[in-house]
């Protein structure tokens, strides 16, 4: 029973929402272990609260190579626009791209509010001094690829992004419900393209085993080697929520019977569900060819980067017009 | 497509964020989309219209420049730090009372109708 007239003083400080790292009275460990307190335990985190330098760096590590990757990743699908087999693959695969793009954007301005300006992101990229994901240093061979592509890509890709919505980083997390909104049409897409070939003629069908079999290598490398838990920052950040195996092994369960129920064979032959323990063993990935890639030595790396940087000094015309004074052009 | 009319005017050359606000369908409240930089209100709109509906997933869109947002996070104003149970439905809890005042009357409880209260 509550009686209006007496009023408790006083509610402990919890159940109000004050994140108690905003107050600039605090020393930097006062603030710091605040901070960690509300992020480990589960709060979020926008871009004017105060942050530690490395969460602030991490962070912006984190959604600039997925920008990167988002801006690279359709360099490959776009050498497929003019020769797409029916006029609406071409509007489904144009609309890819565009979206792709459009998550670049949206990711730059991500990262651009944690303090890194977008240009400099740009030309660090050029410069080859940040990466983008390694299953984009790789050509595509037949419109087969552009199926692998937007399904098993795009799968292995939302399965990492769907973790991210629940990112310790509200503004990413916000980005990405977005993103994987998006995503999930690029997935059907894809699929469709690939069911279309599985059932088709010979040809077709020997086209996509073919392009399965040459992007189950990087596929199984995308999601990173094993690493420990208790020692990945962006873990203990919660900036991610799962690890690179936690990731493969879920993308394994998805999509290993839907490609096996096409009557395709995967090129990995101890790749098996153990029904004892749910886990999945496969063919350990090479890694030294996962390390080559993403230090933009693989087989287009550089073919990727100079059609980028042809781009970026093709358009510059573009940004200047955008920045330039009206007035100081007429005068 | 309109310009605000409101606030200093964008300074000619300098990007800055604009917080896009969008109504998904009609009826529905605006609600935050999230951000483009642009150097002024007209191409802000060309941004928010391809990044916010391209898939044409709003049928209204505002874009307001941050610096233009007046804002209040102040708790001891927004969550003061007092009891106002009083406020909130929560706050009466009646159910010993009633069961009281059913026993003086000699009523049973009725039974569970559509009405909360």
């Amino acid at each position: 029973m509550t009686d209006p007239l007496a009023l408790d003083p006083v509610l402990p400080p919890r159940e109000r929402s004050a994140l108690p790292f905003n107050d600039a009275a605090l020393d930097h460990d006062e603030r710091y272990r605040h901070f960690a307190e509300h992020v480990t335990g589960g709060g979020k985190v926008e871009a004017t609260d105060w942050m530690p330098d490395e969460y602030r760096t991490q962070v912006l590590r984190f959604v600039e190579m997925h920008a990167n990757s988002e801006l690279m990743g359709v360099l490959p699908e776009r050498e497929w626009i003019m020769r797409a087999p029916t006029l609406r693959r071409k509007l489904a695969l144009t609309a890819k791209v565009q979206d792709e793009v459009g998550h670049a954007q949206l990711l730059y301005r991500v990262a651009e509010d944690l303090g890194k300006p977008r240009e400099a992101m740009i030309q660090d990229l050029l410069d080859g001094k940040t990466k983008f994901h390694n299953v984009f240093h790789y050509p595509t061979k037949s419109w087969a690829d552009i199926g692998i592509i937007a399904w098993l890509v795009d799968a292995a890709a939302i399965v990492a992004q769907q973790a991210l919505r629940d990112s310790s980083y509200a503004p990413y997390a916000r980005t990405m419900k977005k993103i994987c909104w998006e995503e999930s049409v690029h997935i059907m897409h894809g699929r469709d393209v690939v069911v279309t070939m599985a059932t088709g003629t010979p040809a077709q069908r020997a086209a996509i085993q073919e392009a399965l079999d040459r992007w189950w290598g990087p596929l199984m490398q995308m999601h990173g080697p094993r690493s420990d838990r208790a020692k990945d920052r962006d873990i203990h950040w919660r900036i991610k929520a799962k690890t690179s195996e936690e990731l493969r092994q879920e993308f394994l369960g998805i999509y290993v019977p839907r490609i096996r129920e096409l009557g395709l064979t995967l090129p990995d032959a101890p790749l098996a569900l153990d029904p004892a323990t749910g886990v999945w063993a496969y063919d350990e990935p090479d890694w030294n060819e996962l390390r080559t890639v993403v230090t933009n030595h693989g087989p287009m790396s550089q073919e990727r980067l100079d059609f980028r940087r042809a781009n970026w000094a093709a358009t510059q015309w573009v940004r200047d017009a955008i920045l330039g004074s009206p007035r100081a052009a007429v005068a | 497509m309109t310009e605000s009319t409101g606030g200093a005017p964008a300074t000619p050359g300098v990007l800055e964020p604009w917080e896009v606000f969008r109504r998904e369908k009609d009826g529905d409240p605006m609600r935050h989309g999230g951000s483009v930089m642009a150097p002024d209100a007209t191409l802000a709109l060309h941004y928010a219209r391809e990044m916010f509906s391209r898939r044409q997933e709003s049928v209204h869109l505002w874009v307001v420049r941050r610096g233009d947002i007046h804002d209040l996070a102040d708790l001891d104003l927004l969550q003061p730090p007092l009891d106002r149970s009083f406020k909130k439905p929560g706050g009466y809890v009646m159910r010993d009372k009633l069961a009281a005042a059913r026993e003086q009357s000699g009523q049973a409880k009725p039974k569970a109708n559509k009405g909360t209260r």
